[in-house]
């Protein structure tokens, strides 16, 4: 499979999860893992441009696909425009949900690019921050849709 | 929390898909988008010792029309159905259901076929295929048979699916014109309903269907006759418990369930209205 446009390959049993694999073999530790129940959206990562939660992916089901994990979206030292407006906007607290909400909110501006606040706390519901910061995350990803 | 080891098999048909299944019998599983079946494996409720890979067999993807009906390949996912225009404008209220489901990440991966073939009570997907009179084509060994929608679910996450069978093709008649409404009742984001209404009405014809309210999804069949004989929404949503069963847990208990039933059929017979 592909991650951040390099290709990465390894031997794993096939119970191996994604996010497990992206962050211990691939050594790529910004995806983050919060639960057990496929609730928390922390693991949140693209696979072939999509929104999918790597915790409840094998990665054998990954293989030979495009992924794209919060350490692929800054170029050249420049902040993706999301990470910009979540840093412009605070809206992080701990950070532990932050990849996961950016890559989530990247997901769903690339489906609806000019959301309501509803359809952005809609489109973002499969994302628990437990700090709780919400309204300034909706903010952070309403003003990357203006922009 | 990682699964119990697995063999993992990766087919490319729905020939091959069975031939696993016959191989490798009761320890086989398919896994499909793998959102019902890999959080069950994480929290070991399941140790199946095979898993067959069918997410990748592309001619189960697809949203058709059938002439009197529409015909939708078991792969597709819960998104594709969300967004369909041939649903939309034959069939919408699948897209409502569809686009009820989880959150978008589980949209993207969770499919169709694997939902109604999970069985669960509490999804959206079964009770609404239920409403609208549908019905499942399955394949096993011996062949192709076709199973209505109100013979498939046969107890709590039992189906009609023989172990060497597999759900290719989901067929939902055209409602085209109905108002329609989805009723779902819950606490948290993202999670299931505590109790979801599927309805749907097109002249005299109503379709009404339960989430959560019994071992199996329910279509509320006295509340269908009720509106029939031109009963008010009020009075046809006062039938929407009878009979039922529903469970009780932490969120509601039996009585809290039969009251949101007759509240939620209510509203969507009023949204139909
Ligand atoms: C966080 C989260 C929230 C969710 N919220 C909801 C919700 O609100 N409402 C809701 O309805 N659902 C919800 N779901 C479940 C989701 O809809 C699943 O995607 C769906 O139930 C299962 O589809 P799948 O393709 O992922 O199936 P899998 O998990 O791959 O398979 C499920 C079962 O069906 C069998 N199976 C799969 N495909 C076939 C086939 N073609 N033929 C025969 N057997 C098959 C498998 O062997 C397995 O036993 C949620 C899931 C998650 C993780
Ligand atoms: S770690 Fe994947 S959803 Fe929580
Ligand atoms: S910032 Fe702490 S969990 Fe969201």
């Amino acid at each position: 499979m592909t991650i951040n446009g390099q290709t990465h390959s390894h031997d794993v049993e096939p119970r191996t999860l994604l996010v497990h694999f992206i962050r211990e073999n691939c050594g790529l530790t910004g995806t983050n893992v919060g639960c057990d129940t496929s609730s928390c959206g922390a693991c949140t990562i693209h696979m072939n441009g999509e929104s999918v939660k790597s915790c409840t992916v094998l990665a054998v089901q990954a293989d030979g696909q495009a992924l794209t994990t919060i350490e692929g979206l800054a170029k050249d030292g420049v902040l993706h425009p999301m990470q910009e407006a979540f840093r412009q906007n605070h809206a992080l607290q701990c950070g532990y949900c932050t990849p996961g909400m950016v890559m989530a909110a990247i997901g769903l501006l690339d489906e609806n690019p000019h959301p309501t606040e509803r359809e952005v706390r809609l489109g973002l519901e499969g994302n628990l921050c437990r700090c709780t910061g919400y309204h300034n995350i909706v903010k952070a990803v309403l003003a990357a849709a203006s922009n | 929390m990682i699964p119990a080891a697995f063999d993992y098999v990766r087919v490319d048909s729905a020939d091959a898909a069975v031939a696993q299944l016959v191989t490798h019998g009761e320890d086989a599983k398919l896994l499909a988008g793998g959102h019902s079946l890999l959080p069950l494996l994480k929290l070991r409720l399941a140790s199946p010792s095979v898993l067959v890979d069918i997410g990748r067999v592309k001619d189960l993807s697809y949203i058709r029309d059938a002439g009197d009906h529409i015909a939708i390949g078991a792969l597709t996912r819960h998104r594709d159905v969300e967004i369909s225009e041939m649903l939309k404008q034959h069939v919408s209220l699948l897209a409502l259901a569809a686009g009820e489901v989880g959150d978008n990440q589980v949209r993207h991966r969770g499919t169709i076929g694997g939902s109604i073939a999970h069985g669960d009570p509490a999804s959206d997907l079964p009770a609404t295929v239920l409403a609208l009179g549908g019905s499942f084509v399955v394949k096993g060994p011996k062949g192709e048979r076709t199973i209505a929608a109100s013979d498939f679910f046969q107890g709590f996450l039992t189906t009609a699916l023989a172990a060497d069978e597999l759900l290719t093709e989901i067929r939902v008649p055209k409602i085209t014109g109905a108002k329609v409404s989805f009723q779902k009742f819950n606490r948290r984001a993202q999670d299931w309903a505590i109790v979801g209404v599927a309805a749907w009405k097109l002249g005299a014809k109503s379709g009404v269907g339960l989430v959560n309210m019994g071992s199996t999804p329910i279509r509320a069949s006295t509340v269908e006759s009720a509106v029939a004989s031109g009963a008010s929404a009020a009075d046809a949503a006062a039938h929407a418990a009878d009979g039922c069963e529903p469970p009780a847990d932490l969120n509601a208990s039996v009585e809290y369930r039969q009251h949101l039933a007759r509240v939620l059929v209510r509203r969507a017979l009023e949204e139909c209205a």
